[in-house]
């Protein structure tokens, strides 16, 4: 394998070494925290200690005697102000919230804003905030989501009456109650996908100054979306869209966290605007754990049905999610980004799904990684095997029974959607070809025949996905309000390099590269020739940024439109120059030729001069040399794949192992099959994550206890296995590229392998739950119940 | 205020600071050197690992004024002038970074880590930089870097 390539073709499916890494291994990079302009004013906020209070008093006037400091703001210097917005309504009846830049006369979670202070240095405004002196009238905080909708139960917000944000029954097709009706076997759970919380390794970081040539505002942010965010703040602050420049440097991760507009993005706008000066604000971690958006956060009510025989008839699904204190960026859509995925991979006749949306006095929740789908898929995927429990079947032939067939495809699901290709045949078996079943399945019998004390358990998930959001018409249907095309320019200049101007906005997924692989192909440029340039709406002036695995599945899209138009235009002046029609032209690896005279050739370098020298072009064709398309997606996409995962318990101290683990998954045509297996190891690392050691656990007061990294748990080294991970490929027909999307895959899959496997290890000692994560603390509770005569 | 003096990647630097100032904004906000970057309060997350006189520490769990006389290395002082510490190769030859902003300190860890155990397991990996954390790559590409550049360094 090579870093560069000598020929200029066949450069989409080779595992090239990332142009990005030369200067994030030697440290010459550019992260936000890094920028620091002359005569920045630093901000740090004072944050609320309580979950819900009244604001009585506030006293800042030894704050701002203090040294260093510039100013200190409270609500009072800002009535009104909004510091997020939510772009999808998702219900007409929807109760809106107000989410203030700085709280003006109540807190409503542990972390809102009571005050900021604007010091000459980052130390000296922290300093500050000890001065500052707050008065509270405590009043009970809405903390448990089923409490919350009880009758009688404290308001997050008193002027709306209800902490109900929003029900939003759908109805899909079929009619559930008479599938019910005539199945044999009806299987009811309650899940708990419990809050995550991202925990991207660079905290949320923003720099906005004036930068005094216009009325511009430039925003350095640590965002994944500066295009979104741009159209956002210019309509909460009422700075003209034009006047402001967002800009994403280098960004250490995002995985939905930083999908966002913050109240400190708002605010070091306006305050950039209103002092003259750069204002900059970085997050501790302490800040980022409670203040970054939360993610998951649902109870979730399934209910299967069945025939005897395992044919399965259709799903119930009604969900309880947590909005938090406050709806920002999509929360409300996003436990409705996975109504789709209810049924799976499966056939089935009908579904019925409900969603309810419920404030408490938390932060607030939004998209993370997978957004709406690792809940869905978690839930289907842990009641097929319960149903394979019930039924006495082995939960791969529940599984093979009942899905959609190679050859049934495109394929029209419960709730809609055409699946347009899908092999889960061919995964599957190369997913057991890898993870040795049948010696597992021997090993695990030989435990429980012993009464090993560390039981071994299968897991599986064989799921699919929707990536590539989104067809723009689909998402005006579901009340979002805005479209999911994708732009790219593609310039050839004078010296012919080339420069590609991409709308997807990337935080470690290696665009770059990848960009650069699609681009070469197309257009005949060598990969190391061609400059991706992205992240900044003054250098990129149009696009939707990077979420919910779009920017291939969409981007790239743009990419091969934006190539085959520089290409057209390219063959006209060849063909001029050549005194030849465009049609006996051929074009091939960056060489236009004469057919049939192969030594009559021009180079479409060659090309890209002469369309700066303007000297000899064809008339009616311009100078300068590009092309540039936006492109609408015609459908989603649908990765898919195999998981499997042997778990072991120790059924006398409740801990888990993760002994092995096989991934082979379908994402269709890849690109850069070594980017694509590091988003799957990520992924796992993620779903693994949520399934075996995260969760956000708040105390009946909406203190949030696992404030700090060592109480949240994101996976260490030590903590993970290697793993095994591999791919079938069925392109998908939808897209010109026969690519599907990987970021969020692992993340979506390995939830409910693990904690099937974790349940198939100690099924038969009467368990068939066990809450995430699945600590010793929670295994041993699940042991301790079924001991006592009841299951979980 | 108190004066210190140091060598940080090979050149000499000295200053007057705050007793309180941590060692990784003394790096950053002082002498300009933000290839080390900050990644948690807590001295959990490992990204601001740094050598001091050729041992790791996590630079935002250290004063500036405990390493007057030190030799401190960054991510910025490990290639020559010509040429990528081994390990700074592996990472990138075996895909060992996304995001990268874990890396600066996860090779800091690991070239730390080669020097006490040239021909590590990868259990001994595992545990050797479980004190830095990643959250894009779940490790299995880390592990194989160091795995790499330890067989680069030894000649195998």
């Amino acid at each position: 394998m090579t870093d560069t390539l000598n020929e200029t073709m066949g450069a989409i499916g080779r595992p090239l070494r990332r142009k990005e890494d030369a200067r994030l291994v030697t440290g010459n990079t550019n992260w936000t925290d890094n920028i620091q302009l002359p005569g920045t004013l630093h901000m740090a906020f004072l944050r609320s200690s309580i979950a819900h209070a009244k604001i009585t008093h506030i006293d800042t006037s030894a704050a701002k005697a203090a040294e260093g400091v510039v100013h200190v703001y409270t609500g009072a210097d800002f009535p009104g102000q909004p510091g997020s917005t939510c772009v999808w309504p998702v219900t007409d009846d929807i109760v809106l919230s107000h989410y203030p830049v700085i709280c003006e006369d109540e807190v409503k979670y542990v972390g809102d804003v009571v005050a900021v202070v604007i010091a000459t240095e980052k130390y000296l405004a922290t300093d500050a905030l000890d001065l500052i002196d707050v008065d509270y009238e405590v009043l009970p905080a809405v903390v448990d989501m089923e409490a919350a909708l009880a009758e009688g139960s404290p308001l997050v917000h008193s002027d709306k009456g209800t902490n109900h944000c929003y029900t939003a029954p759908v109805p899909f097709g079929g009619n559930y109650a008479e599938v019910k009706a005539k199945a044999d076997v009806v299987v009811t759970r309650r899940f708990i996908n419990q809050r995550l919380i991202p925990t991207t390794m660079e905290p949320r970081a923003v720099v906005a100054a004036p930068m005094g040539m216009t009325d511009e505002i430039t925003l350095w942010t640590a965002t994944q979306v500066p295009h979104v965010l741009r159209v956002l703040l210019a309509l909460l602050t009422g700075i003209p869209e034009n006047n402001l420049r967002v800009v994403a440097p280098d960004v250490g991760g995002g995985f939905g966290g930083k999908l966002q507009i913050y109240r400190e993005e708002v605010l070091a706008v306006l305050l950039a605007k209103k002092l003259g000066r750069p204002i900059k604000w970085t997050e501790t971690r302490s800040e980022s754990i409670l203040t970054m958006h939360h993610g998951r956060d649902q109870i979730q009510d399934i209910e299967i049905a069945a025939t005897s025989d395992g044919q399965i008839l259709g799903m119930q699904v009604h969900l309880l999610a947590d909005m938090g204190a406050y709806l920002q960026i999509i929360t409300p859509g996003t436990p409705l980004l996975g109504m789709f995925m209810y049924s799976g991979i499966y056939k089935m006749e009908a579904l019925d799904f409900k969603c309810t949306g419920v404030y408490t006095n938390k932060t607030p929740t939004d998209a993370y990684r997978g957004a709406g789908r690792p809940e869905a898929t978690f839930a289907v995927e842990r009641i097929v095997d319960e149903l394979a429990a019930e039924l006495g079947m082995d939960p791969m032939e529940l599984r093979k029974k009942n899905w959609i067939k190679h050859e049934e495809f495109p394929y029209t699901t419960v709730e809609g959607l055409t699946y347009d290709t899908g092999n889960y045949e061919a995964a599957t078996a190369r997913a057991l070809e890898l993870f040795g079943m049948e010696e597992l399945r021997a090993e695990q019998a030989v435990r429980r025949a012993s009464g090993d004390p560390v039981q071994l358990g299968i897991g599986i998930s064989t799921f699919t996905e929707m990536c590539g959001l989104a067809p723009s018409r689909t998402l005006g249907a579901l009340k979002y309000v805005a479209g999911g095309w994708e732009h790219c320019t593609i310039r050839a200049l004078p010296t012919g390099k080339i420069e590609l101007v991409t709308g997807t906005s990337p935080h470690g997924q290696g665009h770059a590269t990848a960009w650069s692989q699609i681009a070469s192909d197309i257009i005949g440029v060598p990969v190391e020739d061609i400059e991706v340039i992205y992240g900044d709406t003054g250098r990129s002036p149009y696009g939707m940024d990077t979420y919910g695995s779009r920017s291939l599945a969409v981007g790239g899209q743009a990419i091969k439109a934006a190539g085959e138009r520089l290409v057209e235009k390219a063959r006209i002046i060849a063909a001029h120059q050549l005194e030849v029609s465009p049609d006996d032209i051929e074009f091939n690896a960056g060489t236009y030729s004469v057919k049939g005279d192969p030594e009559k050739a021009t180079t479409i370098q060659a090309i890209a001069f002469e369309a700066f020298t303007a000297h000899n072009l064809p008339d009616g064709v311009e100078p300068t040399l590009s092309g540039e398309a936006t492109v609408d997606p015609m459908d989603f996409s649908y990765p898919h794949g195999t998981h499997l995962a042997a778990m072991e318990v120790d059924t006398e101290t409740g801990k888990v192992k993760l002994r092995k683990y096989v991934a082979v998954d379908d994402c269709g045509v890849q690109i850069n099959p070594m980017i694509v297996e590091g988003q799957v190891h990520g992924g796992l690392a993620q779903g693994i994550g949520q399934a075996m050691y995260e969760g956000a656990e708040y105390d009946s007061n909406g203190n949030l206890l696992t404030a700090s990294m060592g109480d949240y748990l994101i996976p260490s080294s030590a903590d993970l296995p290697s793993f095994i991970t591999d791919r079938t490929v069925t392109p998908s027909s939808t897209h010109p590229l026969g690519t599907k999307g990987i970021g969020e895959a692992g993340a979506i899959a390995s939830t409910p392998a693990i904690v099937n496997g974790v349940v198939d290890a100690i099924r038969h000692l009467g368990v068939n739950d066990v809450l995430m994560p699945t600590s010793p603390q929670n295994v041993y509770r699940a042991l301790q119940a079924a001991n006592k005569g009841g299951a979980a | 205020m108190t004066h210190i003096s140091a060598t940080v990647d090979g050149t000499h630097r000295q200053g007057e600071v705050e007793p309180r100032l941590l060692l990784v904004h003394w790096l950053r906000e002082n002498l300009g050197l933000v290839g080390t970057p900050i990644g948690c309060d807590t001295s959990n997350c490992g990204a601001c690992t740094v050598l001091v006189n050729g041992k790791s520490v996590k630079s935002c769990n250290v004063l500036a004024v405990q390493i007057d006389g030190a030799e401190v290395t960054t991510i910025q002082g490990l290639a020559s002038e010509d040429e990528w510490h081994p390990v700074q190769k592996a990472f990138k030859e075996c895909h060992g970074l996304q995001c990268g902003f874990c890396t600066p300190g996860m090779i800091m860890a690991s070239v730390d880590l080669l020097t006490e155990n040239p021909n590590p397991t990868e259990e001994e990996i595992r545990d050797g930089l479980h004190g830095n954390l990643c959250r894009c790559t779940g490790y299995h590409n880390i592990v194989k870097a160091v795995s790499h550049a330890a067989a680069e360094m030894s000649g195998s």
